[in-house]
């Protein structure tokens, strides 16, 4: 087992990343003109980091497996971004933010760049603000803002309940103008199946053109990774269709450490399961849980309806638990404390799980446009999807898989272990430690992709001897005979049942054992049945059609293919994480229901490392230290 | 969320590639739940072609929650289907009867080629957001986010078309197969705030530049893209552009080429 070094300069937090930045080598602009850096995925981090390292002069190559880059998973956000503005005058500040953010991710991040992140999210709404993005405004003209889950200060920008959408779009038609001036070369529909990795550099990726099947190899001098986190591991989660690890297992394949994979953060308010054919959940905004009230009847299996149920028979959890936080508790702790709700009987759905989410008392207070004018399409969407009108009944919400905090293994540069391999936003693991605070998704993506990364890669552009390499190089000649190997592979097997289905399987393996709470017994028996469950999909399963043309069947097959083995990882992280921290809770670790952390013995960043197939990943640790935030038991009470 | 059971007859446009013929193939999609959205009616179709050995039906979805703008076909002549405001990932089954027969057929217009079953290409609306569907401010560039105040009406009409998801039904139910509406709410999205009237009449010239192009066609104002828009942009939109393109026509100065200061 070795140490891993984060690469945290010294010095005090203030200006770490000031004097870091001081201290990196620069690239001269007309050098940069030389240099290729591959960008994969464009949501927000892609987008932003494919567009900023473009205006910079780089030679940039982005790839997305959609059909334009507007489409990525970040679209869907709908909350908020945060930023320590304190426009509001209420306190807010970077060092608030950073310490919300390090005692919401229960200590298990990494300060200096929980610090930097905080530093950085103040210029992120401005760059925003100058590409258009139609944030909320007063009446005055100036920006507005709301308070999210896990904070006492109002500092969540936001766009209606479109904000990942209005982010996204800035991104894009930031990085299209470079598109425009011949800056990056774009190429959508195109699936990430292997890096290629030269004298011990990340100096190329191996695609596939999903409609043509053909495979395609791209070298660079650098790649970044920003291809999402791993939510559909479970199936269903809020998480889009193609939403996969496959491009950072890959890498992880390749020599890149996985750290964390047992961090997934559960929603807490996400539209209940309606049936077997559901092909995925959909998120209701946090910032709901401003006006909203959670409740369930005191009674059990309360057959009532909601409106019938007197107030001294409700039970307002978690406004009864955590009297100062109320209902914008964290999402980890808002979800648990549903959970158990039903767990009890409480649940609100007859022979299902869910708790209300109720807005009769703001409707009151306030009046329905009132409502309707924060919230009116989310409150369009739920009557959409349920058939209830939830201006006259209370929403039913009921927790979803939803973001992951672990990733790969990034240092203070964002570098992976392997040279040259950046990662950024969520499919790296750096910033939330064991759970994010609402509304920090987006800033931290757009703080990686516009601010971090475009510096970052300089740095190692110009420390680094980069011999030229051509796909005619034998790792490039490797890696492509590997994924058509892989392809060949799947659609020989001819098997009897569909992707879809072992899909499903792994999903409530996972949701039963590694979601909101998890125990020795239950990820023991997790591991052994996806052990079997990987050994039938791989002589059992159907995959249709043909591999030289659009094949989503094929797609999909690949990209569980890798779940398999990414589940079996995250049971054994969290089977060997014996500690309760954040969205992992163990069962056996716990006060009166809450979380028990042991800063003794897990006080660190669980990095895995690929050993070849069939072989268990070992265990690298990087420690932990917190030298400006005291360790201490996290309470929303 | 009472579920029902319901039986439907589908038919399908099915089309191997761009170039090979298509028809319509007839399915019964049987025991759909009510709470089903479309797509997951579709998947529980595609499964049985799967288990069968047939081709499963080829469309572009991702998100599932109205916003990607991936999806769309038309059900029944009509994009989208027949609820208003609604992309197909939202549209559930609750909205059809026992018993419905339903024609399911991609967009059709000439600057969507066709790809595969109900997916087509449609990348030359990414092509207009590329000739000038931006701001032109460099990473870093920017003032303090507070430093112009935008009058609360000037914000809510750029985030009014600043919503349009790309999705493309506004081409697909135009008989000129017409890509007015989505070019100009992105436009009217970026001149009316300050930031974005700085490149107005530029962006004006090249982007409807970009839509001719690409083979879209012409503006006749039926309105039967506004109708269709699963997020409801407004035909006052294409006014607007209108407008914006004929100023900046008649306004066009001169560029000063190797301006830049020494």
């Amino acid at each position: 087992m070795s140490k891993l070094d984060s690469k945290a300069p010294s010095g005090p937090i203030e200006t770490k990343w000031q004097d870091h930045r001081f201290n990196m080598k620069l690239v001269n602009p007309a050098n940069k003109r030389k240099h290729s850096v591959i960008v994969v995925g464009t949501g927000l981090a892609g987008a932003s980091a494919a567009a900023s390292m473009g205006e910079l002069g780089y030679k940039v190559k982005a790839f997305c497996v959609h059909e334009s880059p507007r489409r990525a998973h970040s679209v869907a956000a709908q909350g908020g971004i945060n930023a320590a503005k304190n426009y509001q005058n209420d306190g807010d500040s970077i060092s608030r933010l950073f310490y919300d953010t390090i005692k919401g991710g229960d200590f298990r991040a990494r300060e200096a760049n929980v610090y930097r992140l905080a530093e950085t999210s103040v210029k992120i709404i401005d760059q925003c603000v100058a590409q258009g993005v139609p944030f909320a405004r007063d009446y005055g003209g100036l920006l507005a803002n709301r308070s999210f889950g896990g904070a006492q200060v109002s500092r969540t920008f936001y766009a209606r309940g479109q904000t990942g959408q209005q982010l996204l779009l800035g991104a894009y038609q930031s990085m299209m103008r470079q598109v425009d001036l011949g800056n990056v070369e774009l190429r959508t529909r195109r699936e990430m199946l292997d890096l290629v990795v030269v004298d011990g550099k990340a100096r190329g990726i191996i695609v596939r053109n999903l409609l043509t099947g053909e495979l395609e190899s791209h070298e660079a001098d650098a790649v970044v990774l920003a291809t999402g986190g791993y939510s559909t591991v479970f199936y269903l989660s809020t998480n889009a269709m193609a939403c996969a690890v496959t491009a950072a297992w890959r890498a992880h394949k390749r020599g890149a450490y996985f750290a964390n994979p047992c961090f997934t953060q559960i929603h807490p308010t996400c539209i209940p399961v309606h049936g077997e054919n559901q092909s995925k959940l959909t998120l209701m905004s946090e910032s709901l849980r401003n006006d909203g009230r959670v409740w369930v009847s005191k009674v059990k299996d309360d057959k009532r309806k909601p409106t019938d149920i007197p107030e001294n028979e409700r039970d307002y959890f978690l406004e009864r638990i955590y009297p100062s936080f109320g209902n914008l508790a964290p999402r980890d702790v808002a979800s648990r404390q549903a959970k158990y709700r039903c767990d009890e009987g409480h649940s609100v759905i007859p022979g299902g799980e869910g708790v209300f989410l109720d807005f009769a008392d703001a409707i009151k207070r306030n009046g329905e446009n009132k409502i309707a004018e924060k919230y009116g399409n989310l409150f369009q969407m739920y009557d959409k999807i349920t058939g209830e009108n939830p201006y006259k009944h209370p929403m039913k919400i009921y927790p979803a898989p939803h973001y992951t905090m672990g990733g790969l293994w990034v240092d203070y540069n964002l570098m992976s272990t392997i040279p040259g391999l950046f990662v950024a936003g969520e499919a790296n693991f750096s910033d939330h430690g064991a759970n994010r605070l609402g509304a920090s998704a987006l800033m931290q993506g757009l703080a990686d992709g516009y601010f971090v990364i475009p510096y970052t890669i300089g740095d190692y552009i110009a420390n680094t001897k980069l011999n030229p390499v051509t796909p005619t190089h034998d790792s490039f000649k490797e890696a492509a005979n590997n994924v058509q190997g892989q392809i060949t592979k799947l659609m020989n097997i001819k098997g009897t049942r569909t992707v879809e289905s072992f899909h499903k399987q792994l999903g409530r393996i996972m949701w039963n054992n590694c979601g909101m709470a998890r125990n020795e017994k239950g990820l023991t028996e997790a591991i052994k049945n996806i052990s079997k469950l990987k050994e039938e999909f791989w002589s059992n399963v159907r995959v249709p059609g043909d591999a030289n043309y659009l094949n989503p069947e094929l797609e999909k097959a690949g990209r569980v293919a890798d779940f398999l083995e990414l589940g079996e990882l995250m049971c054994r992280d969290a089977l060997d994480r014996k500690e309760s921290c954040g969205g992992h809770f163990r069962e056996e670790y716990q006060v009166d229901g809450e979380a028990k952390r042991d800063d003794e013995n897990y006080c660190y960043v669980a990095a895995w490392e690929w050993m070849g197939e069939s072989k268990a990943q070992s265990l690298h640790k990087e420690q932990l230290t917190f030298e400006n935030i005291k360790l201490a038991t996290r309470s929303y009470k | 969320m009472s579920e029902k059971l319901i039986n439907l007859t589908l038919k399908v446009w099915r089309q191997k590639t761009k170039s090979a013929p298509g028809e319509f193939k007839t399915y019964e999609a049987k025991k759909v739940s009510t709470d089903s959205s479309f797509l997951e009616m579709l998947d529980q179709l595609n499964d049985e072609l799967i288990q069968k050995g047939d081709d499963p039906i080829a469309f572009d979805h991702d998100c599932r929650e109205g916003i990607c703008g991936s999806c769309g076909f038309m059900i029944n002549g009509q994009a989208h289907g027949p609820l208003k405001s609604t992309s197909v990932c939202q549209l559930h089954m609750r909205n059809f009867n026992d018993g419905e027969v339903l024609t399911v057929e991609p967009w059709r217009a000439t600057a969507f080629p066709m790809i595969k079953d109900l997916m087509t290409d449609r990348t030359g609306l990414d092509r207009i957001v590329k000739a000038g569907g931006y701001i032109s401010v460099n990473t870093g560039n920017a003032p303090d986010g507070n430093a112009v105040p935008v009058p609360k009406v000037d914000a809510d009409e750029a985030f009014a078309n600043a919503q349009c998801i790309a999705c493309g039904a506004c081409v697909a139910s135009c008989k000129n197969g017409s890509a007015s509406l989505f070019t100009s709410a992105k436009m009217v999205h970026l001149n009316s705030l300050p930031q974005g009237k700085v490149e107005a009449e530029k962006r004006a010239l090249s982007m409807v530049g970009q839509m001719d192009a690409e083979g879209f066609g012409a503006c006749t104002s039926t309105g039967a893209c506004s109708a269709a828009c699963p997020k409801d942009i407004s035909l006052v939109s294409i006014a607007k552009m209108n407008r914006a393109f004929l100023k900046a026509s008649l306004n066009k100065k001169p560029e000063v080429q190797g301006g830049e200061a020494g």
